[in-house]
């Protein structure tokens, strides 16, 4: 295939119609420690946004590595970045170096394993954590630059990058929820820049993960915790 | 948003900004912050940068791995003390990219410029340039905003990860974005930026990323040493008013083609490429019996 063709071709197979990068600082950036910004200090905020999720630091972790990751995780300290995330270091902290030991020290027992995943992105890595915190098992890839995302989490698929405040919450499906939740959002003045819903079965437990342009006050979590069928409802801080 | 580098130019013929401006006014937009916040966080950015080049340039140690280490410091030596092949100018942004890259391997702080591997062609260029031409930080901050840019047109049409499109997206997106910044802190304009972006580019399709013992080290090290040298001589050929045939983003479109076909053991898996050589291998098996812990395997599955 040759000129005009060609070029239809590869402008026809953009992803979608949304940008994955944004700002100037998704190409200048992050500020972290070496020595990968895929295979450092991606992982490093996958670790950081479990670590949210969980609620506190896990005692049990297994971390998956599947495809180029599961070559190259040794060489690039992917492990001590997840590790380091979990144990809540920002991906620019020097003590990612020694994440594996202060983890041990810690009481934080990690078991690493690594594999193939067909039909996802080239770096891809699972995240299961439990013990003395909510357990999560998430699904992440690593897209290049430090950028990241939560692709799965406990079996739903999402779509969570860390860029922005984000709500996570566990609710009933039911018609009128993604109403109310937008209109208590708005009330605070709060706007969405994006959002995922999934759930188990039509009217099952299901989830809802909503990026922000603006933190919640904890007095809109609480109404949102009064008015909507939740389980829970996480907020994340941007990694 | 743009999102080619035709609707760039276009917005900053439009505006009659340069591409910096456009980039922070479009920063502004997006995020909502205020113009100084941004580019406090840009100065804070470039402060980072600085010091990692420094911190290359003052240790001889190597990497963990031994694989790296002390090359920025012999070569700024040896410029000091000879009459360096490239000249003074080029030979301090040789050093100060391997000093950032050795720095980056030794799990010291760098930026990703836009990656971590790539991280020391934009300074090296950028700090470089503020020596030759005494600039003050606000210069550099415009030029990492044009680099910005670029890279933003770059990612979102194509890749600047190594493990999606090789090294060419890699160290590709940081030589076009150093060029592109290198032209705007020089005084060239928007339409010289584009061409440097082409010309970087083109002389960078195909580059595989095989990096040995899946280490950033052997051969991105020396790769970013020798990519500041080229974003600089492509920075200059723009100045001088020399085009490229082929237009910024077609080479975009030809990279992101290229990456795509590209066989997986030359994006980032090293299988492939310097990371199979028989040096390489046997690199690898030292490191796994010096750093070895059980990995086992997992049936995956999602």
């Amino acid at each position: 295939m040759h000129g005009e063709a060609f070029y239809a071709k590869v402008k026809a197979s953009r992803r979608g119609t949304t940008l994955r990068y944004r700002s100037a600082f998704d190409i200048i950036g992050p500020a972290m420690v070496g020595p990968s910004s895929s295979h450092t200090a991606g992982p490093n905020r996958v670790g950081q946004i479990v670590r949210q999720l969980a609620g506190a630091m896990p005692t049990q972790v297994q971390v998956s590595f599947f495809n180029s990751f599961a070559e190259t995780y040794l060489g690039h300290r992917t492990d001590r970045a997840v590790v380091g995330g979990l144990l809540g270091l920002r991906t620019d902290d020097p003590r990612n170096r020694d994440a594996l030991a202060l983890a041990s020290a810690a009481g934080m027992n990690v078991l690493i394993a690594t594999g193939t995943l067909d039909g996802v992105h080239p770096n891809c890595m699972r995240v299961e954590v439990r013990g003395s915190c909510d357990p999560v098992d998430a699904l992440a890839i690593s897209i290049g630059g430090g950028r990241i995302e939560i692709i799965e989490i406990d079996g739903y698929s999402v779509r969570l990058s860390g860029e922005y405040p984000t709500l996570v919450l566990r609710h009933i499906d039911r018609i009128g929820v993604v109403q109310t939740l937008g209109s208590i959002l708005a009330r605070a003045g709060v706007n969405v820049s994006h959002m995922e819903i999934d759930r188990r079965y039509r009217g099952g437990e299901a989830i809802a993960v909503v990026e922000l342009d603006q933190t919640v006050a904890p007095a809109v979590l609480d109404d949102l915790r009064r008015t909507l069928p939740l389980l829970n409802v996480k907020q994340l801080e941007a990694v | 948003m743009f999102t080619s580098m035709r609707e760039l130019l276009e917005l900053a013929a439009a505006l009659e900004l340069p591409i910096s401006e456009v980039m922070l006014r479009r920063e502004v937009e997006e995020t909502g912050r205020a113009r100084e916040e941004i580019l406090e966080r840009m100065r804070g950015h470039l402060a980072t940068m600085e010091a990692a080049a420094r911190e290359g340039l003052d240790q001889a140690e190597r990497s963990a791995s031994g694989l790296s280490g002390g090359d920025a410091k012999r070569l700024a030596d040896y410029a000091a003390t000879h009459q360096a092949l490239l000249g003074p100018q080029g030979d301090r942004a040789v050093s100060l990219a391997l000093a950032v890259s050795e720095t980056n391997a030794r799990m010291g702080r760098i930026v990703a410029t836009p990656t971590a591997g790539s991280a020391g062609i934009l300074p090296g260029v950028l700090f470089s340039l503020r020596e030759q031409r005494s600039l003050e930080v606000d210069d550099l901050c415009r030029g990492a905003l044009t680099a910005a840019a670029i890279g933003l047109v770059i990612a979102n049409s194509a890749s600047i990860a190594g493990a999606s499109g090789g090294c060419q997206a890699e160290v590709g997106s940081a030589v076009a974005m150093a060029a592109g910044a290198a032209v705007e802190v020089a005084g060239g304009g928007p339409e010289q930026i584009s061409h440097a972006v082409a010309l970087a580019l083109q002389n960078v399709l195909g580059l595989i990323c095989d990096p040995v013992a899946g280490l950033v080290e052997v051969p991105c090290v020396v790769r970013n040493g020798v990519h500041a040298a080229m974003a600089l001589a492509v920075a200059d050929m723009a100045l001088a008013g020399i085009e490229s045939v082929i237009p910024a983003d077609e080479v975009i479109a030809t990279m992101r083609g290229i990456g795509n076909a590209m066989p997986r053991q030359w994006k980032e898996t090293a299988l492939g490429g310097l990371a199979i050589t028989p040096t390489a291998l046997r690199v690898r098996d030292r490191l796994r019996d010096e750093g070895a812990r059980p990995a086992g395997e997992t049936p995956g599955g999602s």
